[in-house]
């Protein structure tokens, strides 16, 4: 059968189309609901507290430890030309524009992408969505808007957290263990780093922030089938948002960075 | 000679299908004003697909469903918000919203639907508690420190919190025991009579439809096939009504079973 490659083709494409097309037709709407009231401010408190307070642990230690394991690495890499001078530029550079926002994307991704895909989805199979319209009450208004509009703001906050503390690993290993004069560090540090470094991985940030909360919610709203469809909706919702984090890093970085 | 009640809801020729399996296939009803009517039928009837296509959780392929003589097939989700306010819905899980305490379950529709104060949604909400038969101590606790009675009971207080026109009731005993099953038919029969509402209810629990319906309807193969005072059931002439009723396993009604 010579059409069976090709069918098989066309049917990935179509399905791919198709997904696509749902998740941007629930973004748009997702987005409309952002900008028109009733707005549940109370909804919206909760989720800053869920998505920026209780993630700056996790984002705080993976941050300090990215900043010392550049220092630690720049300086093993750097010491064979005798380029140590130029670890404070690596370890803030590469934090602000890269790891920083990546790492805290990815974290948070994993935390409470996860939970939201779990959250929502749990409330679709419990018919608490369907509770939720009866009561005159927009499901898309009232759990996906305020997450989203939280994400998009919170995000950014966390990186530059992220940023400040893992500058700061990357200073505590250089002049602790490697034995680099503070004033020094902090001078190179300073010199080194550029207003578009830090505005480009909140940027990214913002973006990441969006991209995480679109998928936890997109997948946890159209879960089907009970505690199984819950549970792929989760991993979908962690899988998706990571891959897309890492493809929008790109975009991102070719937008602002490709001359 | 009595007026006949004014016709609160009136569905026409309802069709639903999902793929190529038709669950409704032209069902007729009229509930009217003030009245409780009981629909009956095996599992996988389209019970439940009737009440969603009438709060427009589900989208009807074709007929008529008019509420108020108000048609509601086919509005957008502002009308539909407007609407669903008449309505009020006691789900078959209970469908409490977990990361609420009861109270705020019990005023949600006052809170988000209608903008309550808080201070006034909680007495009004302690209140409805009260009529249900729930002292004000569960107020404060979460949906799953309750048992499966007294979740009910919760969800019968949020569906009467807003004292709607019309109430809703899916399978409003399934999963509790004799006892418990019939101090929500109590319930049920109190609040509408008290409030004087209208009432739709979907049910396989023959004791539960004798005591709260002054009329039953019977769906089977996606159309009413009798509807009757509930004093006729037992005289409906019908061979399928009286297989039901009476529960035998033999009969024109043939179960779907598959090794």
């Amino acid at each position: 059968m010579p059409m069976r490659p090709l069918q098989l083709v066309g049917s990935f494409v179509l399905t791919f189309l198709e997904s696509t097309g749902r998740l941007v037709l629930f973004a748009v709407a997702a987005i409309g609901h952002c900008v028109r009231p009733p707005f549940y401010w109370r909804s919206f408190g909760r989720q800053l507290i869920e998505i920026g307070y209780y993630s700056l642990p996790v984002v705080g230690l993976t941050a300090i430890f990215t900043g010392m394991v550049l220092a630690l690495q720049s300086y093993t890499g750097f010491a064979r030309f005798s380029a140590e001078s130029a670890i404070a530029t690596v370890v803030v550079v590469s934090i602000t524009r890269e790891l920083g926002p990546v790492l805290a994307g990815l974290m948070v991704a994993g935390r409470i992408g996860a939970s939201m895909a779990a959250e929502i989805g749990t409330m679709r199979v419990t018919e608490q969505l369907d509770a939720l319209t009866t009561l005159s009450t927009n499901p898309m208004k009232y759990l996906v808007a305020p997450r989203l509009v939280a994400g998009v703001l919170t995000l950014p906050l966390l990186v530059l957290i992220a940023d400040i503390i893992g500058v700061f690993g990357g200073y505590l290993v250089a002049v602790y263990k490697l034995g680099f004069n503070p004033a020094t560090y902090l001078q190179n540090t300073f010199e080194a780093v550029k207003v578009e470094d830090v505005t480009s991985g909140l940027v990214k940030a913002s973006v990441f922030g969006f991209i995480i909360t679109l998928m936890g919610c997109y997948n946890g709203y159209t879960s089907r089938g009970g505690a199984q469809g819950v549970g792929a909706a989760t991993t979908n919702a962690v899988v998706s948002a990571s891959i897309l984090i890492l493809c929008f890093d790109y975009i991102l970085t070719e937008l602002f960075f490709a001359r | 000679m009595t007026d006949k009640p004014p016709t609160k809801i009136r569905v026409r020729g309802l069709r639903k299908a999902f793929g190529a399996k038709r669950v409704l296939e032209g069902l007729d009803l009229d509930v009217g004003a003030g009245e409780s009517l009981v629909v009956i039928g095996g599992s996988g009837t389209g019970k439940s697909v009737l009440i969603k296509c009438i709060l427009g959780l589900l989208k009807a392929d074709g007929g008529s469903i008019q509420v108020d003589g108000e048609e509601v097939i086919g509005i957008d989700t502002d009308q539909r918000e407007e609407i669903n306010r008449k309505f009020g819905m006691l789900f078959q899980g209970s469908a409490l919203f977990d990361s609420l305490p009861v109270w705020e379950n019990v005023a949600f529709g006052l809170l988000a639907g209608k903008g309550l104060h808080r201070k006034l949604a909680r007495e009004k909400a302690i209140e409805k508690l009260a009529q249900v038969g729930l002292d004000s101590d569960v107020a404060t606790l979460s949906p799953s420190e309750l048992s499966g009675g007294m979740q009910k009971r919760v969800a019968l207080a949020r569906a009467i919190a807003t004292e709607p026109d019309i109430i809703l009731f899916d399978e409003p005993t399934t999963g509790l025991d004799p006892i418990m099953a019939d101090v929500i038919n109590n319930l049920i029969i109190k609040i509408t009579r008290d409030m004087g509402a209208t009432a739709l209810t979907i049910t396989h629990d023959m004791a539960s439809a004798r005591k709260i319906a002054h009329r039953i309807a019977m769906l089977y193969e996606g159309k009413i096939i009798w509807v009757g005072p509930v004093s006729e059931i037992t005289r409906s002439g019908d061979e399928r009504v009286d297989q039901f009723i009476h529960g035998r396993a033999e009969g024109p009604i043939r179960m779907a079973v598959r090794a």
